[in-house]
């Protein structure tokens, strides 16, 4: 199922023909750029699924006068979950963007809480993976946000730029 | 420096922390409508060499917040606003150069509107991204 592995990107450092490793992913995608900036963590992972947690920061809130975090990091968030729980469903890095991203808010998330993302990849096409995700701050039967996406499969060419 | 943007003290200029993290700002009104700007940094890209979708959803929210209010504003009602949910459309990779945002109000009625936000670079007849996004509205003192 893997013998047809992408050349992984320099920028991330994967090591070639190797399989995918979600630790050692999610530390690297962590500490890159806006991922980065956020600081975006590591949780957990599964057959098709991917954790990463958000921790409350004052200078991601949306809403000034109550400290409840703007909804644009809880996008990258699940975005970022999302995306490697198709990682984790195809055991290895695979090239992808984001084709769309719907995304319900269910209720603010509480200031000073880390948002924890856990996401699910439920289907892989040739060239799609539909994906699911639910973002909640301590109890995922009361979640912050509920979302919904697709990423498009592409060549390596089409996924990194210098 | 609380929240403004520049000098008219319109509430549709305000913008909140994370939009000023993330570097945008009012780049100009048109129509009576903010468009929104960001310029291409590290703390936004998320594939090698292009803008992270997260960042691009962000711009496009704020944008829509600001198109939102823009249209309150004018209609003299000041009203609560919280977003209920947002669908965006990625349609080209963002590449490292400024991005705007403007948003359009569809509708604004008393409980809900609805608002559609695009978000282009270079060419504005090739965005990057495209959203619908849906507010609750209340009145300002509600709760």
């Amino acid at each position: 199922m893997t013998d047809k592995q992408p050349s992984a990107p320099m920028n991330f450092q994967l090591p070639d023909g190797t399989q995918f490793d979600p630790v050692a992913g999610a530390r690297m995608m962590n500490s890159h750029g806006h991922t980065g900036f956020l600081g975006i963590e590591y949780v957990g992972h599964g057959e098709d699924w991917f954790e990463l947690a958000l921790p409350w920061r004052e200078d991601l809130v949306g809403i000034e006068e109550t400290g409840v975090l703007a909804s644009g990091p809880i996008i990258s968030l699940l975005d970022n979950a999302t995306s490697m729980s198709v990682w984790a469903k195809k055991r290895m890095f695979v090239p992808q963007v984001t084709l769309d991203l719907r995304i319900d808010y269910v209720r603010a998330a509480v200031p000073g809480k880390t948002v924890i993302a856990r996401a699910e990849c439920y289907q892989i096409r040739s060239s799609m993976a539909f994906v699911r995700g639910i973002a909640h701050d301590g109890d995922i039967t009361d979640p912050v946000a509920h979302a919904a996406g697709i990423f498009m499969l592409v060549g390596d060419g089409e996924w990194s730029a210098k | 420096m609380v929240g403004q943007v520049n000098a008219p003290a319109s509430p549709a200029l305000i913008l909140p922390p994370y939009a000023r993290s993330m570097g945008m700002e009012l780049d100009r009104i048109e129509d009576g409508i903010p468009v929104l700007a960001m310029e291409y940094s590290r703390i936004a890209q998320g594939r090698p060499g292009y803008l992270h979708g997260g960042a691009i959803g962000g711009l496009l929210e704020i944008a829509g917040f600001a198109a939102l209010r823009a249209e309150l504003a004018q209609r003299g009602t000041m009203m609560r606003i919280k977003p209920v949910n947002i669908s965006i459309e990625y349609l080209r990779g963002g590449v490292k150069l400024r991005t705007f945002a403007m948003g359009r109000v569809l509708r604004a009625g008393r409980r809900v509107a609805n608002v559609r936000v695009d978000a282009w670079q270079a060419d504005r007849d090739k965005p990057v991204a495209s959203c619908w996004m849906n507010f609750l509205l209340s009145p300002e003192k509600a709760d």
